[in-house]
């Protein structure tokens, strides 16, 4: 189906997941206490990240090497460029100084599963047809942007970076052991197993991301105070630099053969930066880069930003480059 | 019972630091401490390292000497660039060999 740009925009505008998440950036602004109490949101977190890893592993069962191996070699290329175009793009767009710009880069390189998530329901509900595998990708690219950041980051400093403790926390983060984890126990346990739980992570897994999605509204708001904070550059950097990303992961994805919903699939995860590995791992291995920076560009700007404009105009690239760039369809 | 006089040394820093923090007054001498969820705002406001999770505060009873010896490692390590603040008081505690 051939929808154009503005109607993607409106139908994605008025989804639940997405209205939910206006309704949290309209309560920070109106000043409301509300908040999700901290123990639902990480169990609610938890519950996204097990169910998307699972329904993955299913799919995953029924993908076969051949169509699998170049998305994932392109997907690993994706992880490793992204963050060197990240960093010296923003060299050109603004005045941070390396330890800011490597640190960023480790945020866009790395990718928001939330913005993933938000991505797949999206797609599938317009009745697009995704691969399972792309989980699988997902999973790929969430590490090597944050190594390839820090790395460009240490160039320059006198003291050495916490590798071990930044590398740790990040693979042994519960993103990373669910998603894996998830994908094990679903590749196990195949459509049958997948069945008996499928009311829990199937049926009720839209409802818990609008939950989620009314919190990080709350989040993201109370950074847009700091964007003034942050200055101009990183605010252009933060709208421009997802669709640079985007544009490049959506061509990316249909030269190697994924579907139109797959191809938009691979532009969102490009397209998006970590919010919740990243800033962690950049928090310890860089204690000198600012917060005020990355945070606010990655959650308070190109997150609200991919998920209101950019996940329509990925998938709607996707739709339009299909014809030119794909060779399998 | 006897009751002997030890110092409390009160740590306020942003959660992602915590095992790192404990590691380090572990190795300082520490024998024992207990960590609780903390949130607040210090001199600077709100602190900009908004991570999730917030702040812990992480409260251990120890010797002078041994508090000097942290306050040294929090000066070189932490205060420069973490949100991070802490205090020493005076308390008299039972058992003081334990501390």
């Amino acid at each position: 189906m051939d929808m154009g740009v503005l109607s993607l925009a409106a139908t994605n505008l008025v989804s639940p997941p997405v209205l939910a998440f206006v309704l949290g950036l309209l309560a920070v602004s109106i000043k409301s206490d509300l908040r999700l109490p901290e123990a639902f949101y990480q169990a609610i977190s938890i519950y996204l990240l097990l169910g998307i890893g699972i329904k993955g592993g299913v799919a995953l069962r029924s993908a076969s090497l051949s169509e699998i191996w170049l998305p994932l070699v392109v997907t690993l290329a994706l992880g490793l460029l992204i963050p060197l175009v990240a960093f010296f793009y923003a060299g050109v767009i603004t005045k941070l100084n390396g330890v800011n710009r490597g640190a960023l880069a480790a945020h866009y390189g790395s990718t928001s599963l939330v913005t993933f998530t938000a991505a797949l329901v999206f797609i599938e509900s317009s009745g697009q047809f995704v691969e399972g595998f792309l989980v699988t990708l997902l999973a790929v690219l969430e590490i090597p942007g944050i190594i390839v950041g820090l790395m460009l980051a240490s160039r320059g400093r006198q003291r050495s970076i916490a590798w071990g403790e930044s590398l740790r926390e990040v693979l042994s983060g519960r993103s990373i052991v669910l998603l894996v984890g998830g994908l094990a126990v679903g590749f196990v346990t195949g459509s049958a197993g997948f069945a008996s739980i499928e009311p829990f992570f199937g049926g009720l897994f839209t409802g818990v991301l609008t939950l989620f999605l009314l919190e990080l509204g709350i989040v993201a708001g109370r950074r847009l105070n700091d964007i003034k904070k942050a200055g101009v550059g990183v605010v252009i950097f933060a709208l421009t630099f997802p669709l640079i990303a985007g544009v490049a992961g959506v061509a990316a994805g249909l030269l190697s053969g994924l579907s139109v919903g797959g191809a938009a699939l691979l532009g969102v995860l490009s397209a998006s930066s970590s919010y919740i590995a990243a800033p962690t791992a950049v928090r310890l291995a860089l204690p000198e880069a600012s917060p005020g920076v990355y945070l606010t560009a990655s959650l308070g700007i190109t997150f609200p930003f991919n998920l209101i404009a950019g996940i329509p105009a990925y998938y709607w690239l996707a739709q339009t480059l299909e014809g030119v760039l794909s060779w399998n369809s | 019972m006897e009751l002997v006089g030890r110092k409390l040394l009160t740590i306020v820093v942003e959660s992602a630091l915590e095992s790192r923090l404990i590691g380090d007054l572990s190795h300082s001498g520490i024998t024992g401490y207990t960590v609780t969820m903390a949130h607040g705002a210090g001199v600077r406001a709100q602190r900009e390292g908004d991570l999730q999770g917030g702040n812990v505060k992480v409260e251990c009873v120890l010797k002078p000497d041994v508090a000097e010896t942290i306050f040294g490692l929090l000066h070189r390590d932490y205060f420069p660039h973490y949100a991070c603040v802490a205090w020493l008081s005076d308390v008299s505690v039972a058992r003081g060999e334990n501390y």
